[in-house]
């Protein structure tokens, strides 16, 4: 029998893979929206379990709007993406050295 | 459909943003009239304010409030992003011809902060801090053809969106031992039964996630590179209106849900106020960017409101309060001054050693960046002096007195490199005068940040006190 307890170590799992991919990847930056993607999902995951598990609808409601407003970052991210790909002519995220201190 | 009274601030400044839109499309060089429009709705959304604070209603069931707290972050809110929509004024027209979108992404922002400051549902708070922060993320890369903005926005955009999932994460935590999203919902719950596991775990996340939107040790990596590559009016406004707004939020959080858990939250709040307090001050000693050294100034600054916030109760929350109001004053008349330093075509410079004997070319210029630098120091007899002193009280009074005496020794480590960009100006051989600017609106404003810093601001102590602590009286 799956139980609350399954949803919320797959959840954390893949929390914990956004985060190590956040940090870990230094090849580029379409791979970190994907990581931001992944935690966000994580917590949806986390939020779903408990609303089934709690018998209380907030919570699923609250995912809707994690997933509104993750599509909304997604579209930001990838046109700063767009906007630093013009200038550098790459996105490698060790291209983005030009401040440091 | 109930009363909308108590948001109307927010409604003005939706409307006006939509409008704002519509106008900077059609109106060909109309940029100049889509700002000044923009700081009329923001003053416009501040009188609304005046009815809010009455109703104190909690509206959308209980998730969002417009009391006396939420009224005075508002306050701070919208006069800084008026001010950071002026200063924009004369700095985009120069080079770049898109500057109608600014103002309404300033106005968007400044919607999000608002409806942070008055969120008592997570809901809410989520959604306030994302329509700030994707505002914020697209400000930072605004000047699109430079190639630091692109990386500024770029940096700020994935820091940020991992601070969101991290805040995210505390947040299902919270909802999922809770049972309840509302602040009062969580806070019985916290007081109810044994705190578990689980519930550690969501207040450390959720904390973690508010200490990297205001910039605090140890989520702070983000700031110096994003002040620096930001165009200097989005900075001053990153500095300003959305980090009080954070604050405010932390605030509202760990008084008002966390309230019951206060011994669970202090220590993160007194390490990370200590340690923003010491790195703001170290890390900045080399640097000679003054952007990215107001940067670690802020960082700094953010550690003795925390200061406050650890001392917590109404105590904690007033000072809090006028340390926020003070900090933005201070903060905004610094940049409005780094905006008038433009070498000889105009452009902006932002090293400190161009800075060199600027009394001699610029003598009021240096004297008001040199209050506002002695001021950020906390040194009297200038107005920055007194918020400190009233964090350090709130601290003692709430039996931190060991913390208190670590900030209070610490300020002075602080005030070596706000003195030294006073050297500079005072001491230095000149090495060439800025190209003077014509800006009427921008110099009444420096003027009236240096005498609110000058010791005429203490005058203010009343009026601003009482509605702190009116402000306060909520928790």
């Amino acid at each position: 029998m799956i139980g609350l307890a399954h949803y919320l170590t797959v959840a954390a799992i893949l929390f914990v893979i956004g985060v190590l991919g956040i940090f870990l990847n230094r090849r580029n930056v379409i791979l970190m929206l994907m990581c931001i993607e992944l935690l966000l999902l994580a917590v949806n995951i986390n939020l779903v379990a408990f609303s089934a598990y709690l018998g209380d609808l907030k919570g699923q409601v609250f995912a809707m709007f994690v997933l509104t407003v993750a599509a909304a970052e997604a579209a930001i991210g990838l046109a700063i993406m767009v906007i630093f790909f013009r200038r550098r002519g790459t996105i490698a995220i060790d291209a983005a050295d030009q401040m440091r201190g | 459909m109930g009363n909308l009274a108590p948001i109307l601030p927010e409604v003005i400044l939706g409307i006006a943003a939509i409008f704002l839109m519509l106008f900077a499309a059609f109106a060909r060089r109309g940029s100049s009239a889509t700002h000044w429009l923009a700081v009329l709705a923001l003053l416009g959304a501040c009188v609304a304010l005046a009815g809010a604070p009455q109703e104190s209603g909690r509206i959308f069931g209980g998730m969002f409030a417009a009391d006396g707290f939420a009224a005075f972050g508002k306050l701070i809110i919208f006069l800084s992003a008026a001010v950071a929509v002026i200063m924009a004024h004369g700095w985009f027209d120069r080079e770049f011809e898109h500057s109608g979108e600014y103002p309404v992404l300033i106005l968007l922002s400044a919607i999000g902060a608002s409806v942070m400051v008055s969120a008592t549902d997570l809901m809410m708070l989520y959604i306030g801090l994302e329509l700030q922060s994707l505002s914020a993320y697209v400000l930072a890369s605004y000047r699109r053809h430079d190639a630091r903005s692109a990386e500024a926005g770029l940096k700020y955009f994935v820091l940020g969106g991992l601070a969101s999932g991290i805040l995210l994460y505390g947040i299902s935590l919270l909802y999922g031992f809770t049972g309840a999203t509302s602040f009062t919902g969580i806070s019985a719950a916290f007081a109810g039964g044994s705190i578990g596991f689980g519930l550690i775990a969501g207040l450390a996340f959720t904390l973690a996630g508010i200490a990297f939107k205001i910039a605090a040790v140890p989520f702070h990596m983000w700031t110096p590179d994003v002040y620096e590559g930001a165009p200097t009016p989005v900075t001053a406004f990153f500095a300003s209106g959305p980090k009080i707004a954070a604050v405010l939020l932390g605030t509202r959080v760990c008084l008002d849900a966390l309230g019951p858990a206060t011994d669970q939250w202090r220590q993160i709040v007194i390490f990370a106020a200590l340690a923003s307090i010491v790195l703001g001050a170290v890390a900045a000693y080399g640097q000679t960017n003054i952007k990215r050294l107001l940067a670690y100034s802020s960082i700094n600054n953010v550690g003795f409101a925390l200061v406050g916030l650890a001392a917590g109760g109404q105590g904690g929350a007033q000072a809090v309060l006028f340390y926020s109001a003070v900090y933005v004053v201070m903060t905004l008349g610094a940049f409005l001054c780094v905006l008038r330093m433009r070498d000889a075509d105009g452009r902006p410079m932002e090293s400190l050693s161009s800075l060199s004997g600027l009394s001699q070319t610029q003598p009021l210029l240096a004297l008001a960046l040199a209050m506002f630098m002695f001021s950020l120091a906390g040194i009297p007899p200038l107005f920055g002096f007194w918020p400190k002193l009233m964090v350090f009280n709130a601290a003692v009074d709430a039996g931190l007195l060991p913390l208190a005496i670590a900030a209070a020794v610490l300020t002075v480590v602080g005030a070596y490199y706000y003195l030294k960009i006073v050297k500079i100006m005072y001491f230095d051989e000149p090495t060439g005068a800025f190209q003077r600017v014509r800006e009427p609106v921008q110099t009444a404003l420096i003027v009236a940040c240096a005498l609110f810093v000058s010791p005429l601001g203490y005058l203010l102590i009343n009026p601003i006190g009482r509605l702190a602590a009116n402000a306060a009286s909520i928790f």
